[in-house]
């Protein structure tokens, strides 16, 4: 099959700024999304991943917005840099119908494009549907998306130390500065060579028009995205879930209705159980209450800062008798995956840790959490468990 | 070729495998492979084999607009790109795909994104127009 490529901008020059803006942007979605593993604490998903993780070390507290600044930059920067992905896809394609190397090594090095490609097309096909909350795929998007990271890294690591030589001359080969002002009456293609068509149309657009395009695809998803981690601009996340909330309240994560939670068991009946003594909401309300500004902070990259009350961890901790805890087993009366969290030392003891019985001043919804759930700085949303049932402390 | 290059290249195609394997270890995911690689096969030709061919054929038709002094190319280029950029990055919600667990995890339904998009799609559509109109009326004082 003969194709007649016939873009005229099509080269390796262009190539190489797209291929630039990933290098640089794509170590960031990286390096937050393997943090994330991390900050799972001792309950990563998935738990077992062998040598594939960064050198383990204890989560933060401090600053607390540090997951809201991870996670966010992680979705975030995943969401912007798709239409460079798909403008660096495009610019390459002529490459998919070049014959195969007959030399085994070649034709490993273009096997591995198969990591690449899919790799990084599965993290975002994964990555956006997870974030939309449709699990259409069927399987653990854990699982997918962490081993899918390690798949795509493989290709990435390889390719850039096949082809930085050829971006580095690439980009050298014109000047960005004037590519900038060469509007579309002055383009030419690039001199004969890979990528560049032999027989193009006529230019209908420039290559700062074309960059210009891509730039402008990345922040039209910016600003659709933005109000998902900055609660002043929320409402400009007009088709994420997160752009939304019920009137006059913030972003839920899970309702009490999907908590599959009976009404009777934070009722009247309901008690704090810390295992040497046991309390009632009104119990914990007559104790010392601390306010703090804390952020919500989920894995599907949305954020809130909220300003919560309650009773400090490490308060209950002197009531339940471990004055100085190594940690604390948190459950809630919810039953299923995520109904307990483990918190390090560290995380009990920050001074704004909380056991939050209200929020802006008033008493927690059900949906938040009521009668109490746990607030603890730079904590993954997931861990700040609501509906609490009992706190285990241990020495 | 050099002997490092086939080293580099040895141990990244052994990285990707040994990645695999993390699935192995997990007895609860067994079931998940055949999907997991279907997926991963998916991505893999979503865009050479799906999105290529499809915008590649709308630009071709583009091309066959009528010529006009301001050509009118990117002005239906640039808002049907954004049109099918936010459709694929925002599309379970558009077309309501997974509403009950969106509804368990925010409380809310997916009722809105539709009209929005619709919006969002109209906006840039006479945003494009009007820069067109603009254009074609600044050229032609120009032109006297």
């Amino acid at each position: 099959m003969r194709i007649r490529w016939r873009s005229p901008i099509r080269g390796p020059w262009l190539t190489s700024v797209f291929g630039l803006v990933l290098l640089c942007g794509l170590p960031v979605v990286i390096v937050t999304g393997l943090l994330d593993w991390v900050a799972y604490g001792s309950q990563p998903i998935p738990a077992d991943v062998g040598l594939l993780h960064l050198p383990g070390f204890d989560w933060p507290t401090r600053p607390a917005w540090l997951f809201r600044l991870t996670q966010g930059l992680h979705v975030g920067l995943g969401i912007v840099l798709v239409p460079v992905v798909l403008a660096k896809l495009w610019s390459v394609i002529p490459k998919l119908f070049t014959a195969l190397p007959r030399h085994p090594l070649r034709a490993l090095e273009r096997f591995s494009l198969v990591l690449l490609v899919g790799g990084i097309l599965f993290e975002i096909v994964t990555g956006l549907l997870n974030i939309q909350y449709d699990y259409v795929f069927g399987f653990s998007f854990y699982a997918a998306h962490y081993v899918g990271a390690w798949v795509f890294i493989a290709g990435f690591v390889l390719h850039v130390a096949l082809k930085l030589p050829t971006m580095v001359r690439s980009l050298r080969s014109r000047s960005l500065r004037r590519e900038l002002r060469t509007p579309l009456a002055e383009t030419r293609p690039e001199p004969a060579g890979d990528l560049v068509a032999p027989d193009p149309d006529p230019p209908t657009m420039s290559r700062r028009g074309a960059l210009a395009v891509v730039g402008g695809g990345t922040l039209l998803l910016a600003g659709l995205t933005i109000g998902q981690s900055v609660d002043a601009l929320r409402p400009t996340a007009l088709l994420l879930p997160r752009g939304r909330t019920a009137p006059d309240d913030f972003p839920v994560n899970r309702t009490f209705v999907a908590s599959g939670i009976e009404s009777a068991a934070v009722g009247a009946g309901w008690r704090l159980d810390l295992g040497a003594l046991r309390l009632t909401r009104d119990e914990l309300a007559a104790l010392p209450q601390h306010t703090a500004d804390l952020p919500i902070a989920c894995v599907e990259g949305w954020s809130t800062q909220q300003t919560w009350t309650g009773v400090p961890l490490r308060e209950l901790a002197a009531l339940a008798g471990v004055p100085t805890p190594t940690g604390a087993t948190v459950r809630s009366v919810e039953e299923g995956p995520f109904a307990r969290a483990e918190l390090t030392a560290d995380q009990v003891l920050h001074p704004d840790s909380l056991l939050a019985l209200q929020v802006n001043g008033a008493d927690l919804s059900l949906d938040h959490g009521f009668p109490a759930r746990i607030v603890v700085p730079a904590l993954p949303g997931v861990h700040c468990t609501k509906w609490v049932a009992t706190i285990g402390f241990s020495r | 070729m050099s002997a490092v290059r086939a080293v580099g290249v040895v141990a990244c195609l052994g990285l990707g495998a040994y990645a695999a394997t993390i699935i192995l270890r997990d007895p609860t995911l067994y079931s998940s492979i055949p999907g997991m690689l279907i997926w991963f096969a998916g991505a893999l030709l979503l865009h050479d084999l799906v999105l290529f061919p499809l915008y590649a054929a709308a630009d071709r038709a583009i091309a066959l607009l009528p010529a006009t002094r301001v050509p009118l190319v990117n002005h239906v280029r640039l808002p049907l790109m954004g049109a099918g950029l936010t459709l694929l990055v925002y599309l379970p919600g558009i077309i309501r795909q997974g509403e009950p667990v969106f509804q368990g995890a925010t409380g809310l339904d997916q009722a809105p994104y539709l009209v929005r998009w619709l919006w969002l799609v109209a906006a840039m559509v006479a945003v494009s127009a009007l820069v067109w109109v603009v254009r074609v009326t600044r050229r032609s004082a120009a032109g006297g």
